[in-house]
């Protein structure tokens, strides 16, 4: 279990965190999610000690990070998949790690097993790809053998089958108890893998809530329609009530699950449509949608058919 | 994959941690190349430079003053290596501290070993001491080797004075890594770590003992004072200290760089 509470981190003028309270569970997979810059890695590396908060308080299994003893059997990390020397081998990097845990050296193996690296064990690490490298990464952090498993952006730069791995990875560690979080800025990434979701967006707390609540309460859903006869179209949808924006391409779209009455409405009135469909939102939407106020890195274009709360952006620059 | 552990009892002494980080640290230096090189640079330009000068005062030797002939210090003259040779001590000293900032392990490190004393420590003294035992090595080394050049002229480690600044040759090496580290813990990185020491330690003592009010200050400089124990036989114009007092001026410099480096390491966010 991780436990925040009131964790903030400011860099000069900057505020990285901003009072970030919440608690990541044992037995799940908890999805840290945020757009680039809001926070992620700097709440993880204020988890491990490395960087010193501001203000709050952060405790791992009821118990700050420098009073564990051997912290590589309480908490194991996955921070930077590069941050290891180019010039030792995978062995000796897992090596000197377990030495200094107290960890049995057989543990290495195991590890380099459990990842699959045990046929470039004692090969220099600045060889590794990427996809090997952050298997190294993952091996460090199992080689404790840990109740605590934390990932910043695991599946980041890993092929189809690396992430299909990961995914498994950390679901079979939270079916074995143990208490996983992990970050990503794709929606669509958690949502197959965690089962609750902590959301933040500027430093600050947006969600904290279960990925089955989530998607009841942000996945939209929403029915298209597209006809040759917008005008008589709007009129219609008007009169019986049904509000629609218009989408990029000149179709409509009417909130909730209306594309039946849509469409009898249509035949009643003799009106031509090209399309009529029932839509659901993707989470990625939602999730966008969540954070918009909040995304520190705007793109220059405004692109694509929505700009969910432009206008409502923080103001940082 | 393995199941999870219930709770395993550990009990894990103060000693027992200190023990984990030092087993560490070891096979952290043992398993980089810079290690190798930069140790085995050091024991080459020392003896190298040390036996050439040896062999050069011998065949001077008739034709030199008679006054530097009777203060003669066959000694000292074998460690003329060591002004060249110390350099690649220090680019030893930085690269084992500042290899964790520029590689990033530094964070994997701190997450391994929160607490930021016993790293940083444990690190320097495993560094420390493999750089004392190639110290004696190379301060016993230049020494025979630079006496066989001498020849007639040659001191004995029996002959006053000569064994401690051998044994003080080997200690001067060990301390100048060790002064390193400590700037290097408080510099972090490797070109700023060695763009300050290496002129320090190249220039300043020069650039000072060319003028005369500034020689006595120079005379306070981790090398200069530590350099004196390396001096079996004592000269005219000395500075206020003995040999053993001028290794201690070059001990507090090491001792203040240390604390310099744990005070910031301690202070600062990893990175
Ligand atoms: N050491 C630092 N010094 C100054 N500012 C920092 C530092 N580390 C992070 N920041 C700033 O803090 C904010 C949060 O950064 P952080 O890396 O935690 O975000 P993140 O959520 O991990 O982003 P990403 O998804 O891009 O990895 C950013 O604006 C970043 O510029
Ligand atoms: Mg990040």
């Amino acid at each position: 279990m991780i436990e925040l509470d009131g964790l903030t981190k400011r860099y000069g003028e900057k505020v990285a965190v901003d009072g970030l309270t919440c608690t990541v569970r044992p037995g799940i997979v908890t999805g840290f999610l945020g757009p680039n810059g809001a926070g992620k890695s700097t709440t993880m590396r204020m988890i491990l000690g490395l960087d010193h908060p501001t203000a709050g308080d952060v405790r791992i299994d009821g118990r700050h990070y420098e009073q564990l003893t051997d912290p590589l059997t309480c908490i194991g990390a996955l921070l930077d998949a590069k941050a290891v020397h180019g010039g030792r081998s995978a062995y000796n990097h897992l090596l000197c790690l377990a030495q200094s845990n107290g960890i049995p050296r057989g543990r290495v193996g195991e590890v380099l097993e459990t990842v699959g690296l045990v046929a470039v064990a004692r090969q220099k690490a600045k060889g590794f790809s990427y996809g090997m490298a952050q298997r190294l990464g993952i091996a460090a952090a199992l080689l404790g053998d840990p109740r605590v498993l934390m990932f910043d952006e695991p599946v980041n730069g890993l092929d189809p089958e690396g992430i299909h791995w990961i995914r498994n990875l950390m679901k079979s560690l939270a079916a074995q108890g143990r208490t996983v979080f992990v970050s990503s800025h794709l929606m669509s990434e958690m949502a197959q893998t965690a089962d609750h979701l902590v959301v933040i967006g500027q430093g600050r707390l947006l969600a904290d809530t279960s990925m089955a609540e989530f998607v009841r309460r942000h996945a939209r859903s929403y029915a298209r329609v597209r006809s040759p006869q917008p005008e008589r179209l709007l009129d219609a949808l008007h009169e019986a009530g049904i509000t629609v924006v218009p989408a990029a391409d000149g179709a409509l779209e009417a909130e909730g699950d209306k594309a039946e009455r849509i469409g009898e409405l249509a035949a009643r009135h003799g009106i031509v449509l090209h399309e009529l469909s029932p839509r659901q939102a993707s989470l990625e939407e939602a999730f966008m949608r969540l954070t918009a106020g909040s995304v520190e890195y705007h793109a220059r274009t405004e692109a694509g058919p929505r700009s969910w709360g432009s206008g409502r952006q923080g103001g940082t620059a | 994959m393995t199941s999870v552990r219930t709770g395993r009892p550990r009990q894990t002494s103060p000693t027992a941690g200190v023990a984990q980080v030092l087993r560490s640290e070891w096979t952290k230096i043992r398993s980089v190349s810079s290690t190798g090189w930069t140790l085995s640079v050091a024991v080459v330009v020392t003896i190298g430079i040390g036996m050439l000068i040896s062999a050069l005062t011998r065949n001077e030797y008739d034709t030199m003053p008679v006054r530097e002939r009777l203060t003669l210090d066959p000694t000292f003259v074998s460690f003329a290596g060591m002004t060249l040779g110390q350099l690649a001590m220090i680019v030893f000293g930085v690269l084992v501290v500042t290899n964790e900032y520029s590689t990033g392990m530094i964070r994997v490190s701190l997450a391994a070993v929160p607490r930021r004393g016993a790293f940083l420590f444990g690190k320097i003294a495993v560094a420390g001491a493999l750089a004392l035992v190639v110290g004696m090595i190379t301060s016993f080394a230049t020494f025979f080797l630079g006496q066989a050049m001498l020849g007639p002229y040659r001191a004995g480690l029996g002959d006053p004075g000569v064994l401690r600044a051998v044994v003080g040759g080997g200690l001067y090496l060990t301390l100048i890594a060790v002064f390193s580290m400590g700037v290097a813990a408080m510099l972090r990185s490797p070109l700023l770590s060695l763009g300050i020491l290496m002129p320090f330690f190249f220039l300043i003592s020069n650039i000072l003992a060319a003028v005369d009010s500034t020689k006595k200050a120079g005379r306070f400089l981790p090398d200069q004072a530590g350099s004196r124990i390396m001096q079996a036989v004592p000269r005219a114009d000395e500075a206020p200290y003995g040999p053993w007092g001028g290794l201690g001026i070059m001990a507090l410099w090491v001792i203040a760089a240390l604390a310099g480096g744990y005070a910031l390491l301690r202070r600062r966010d990893a990175q």
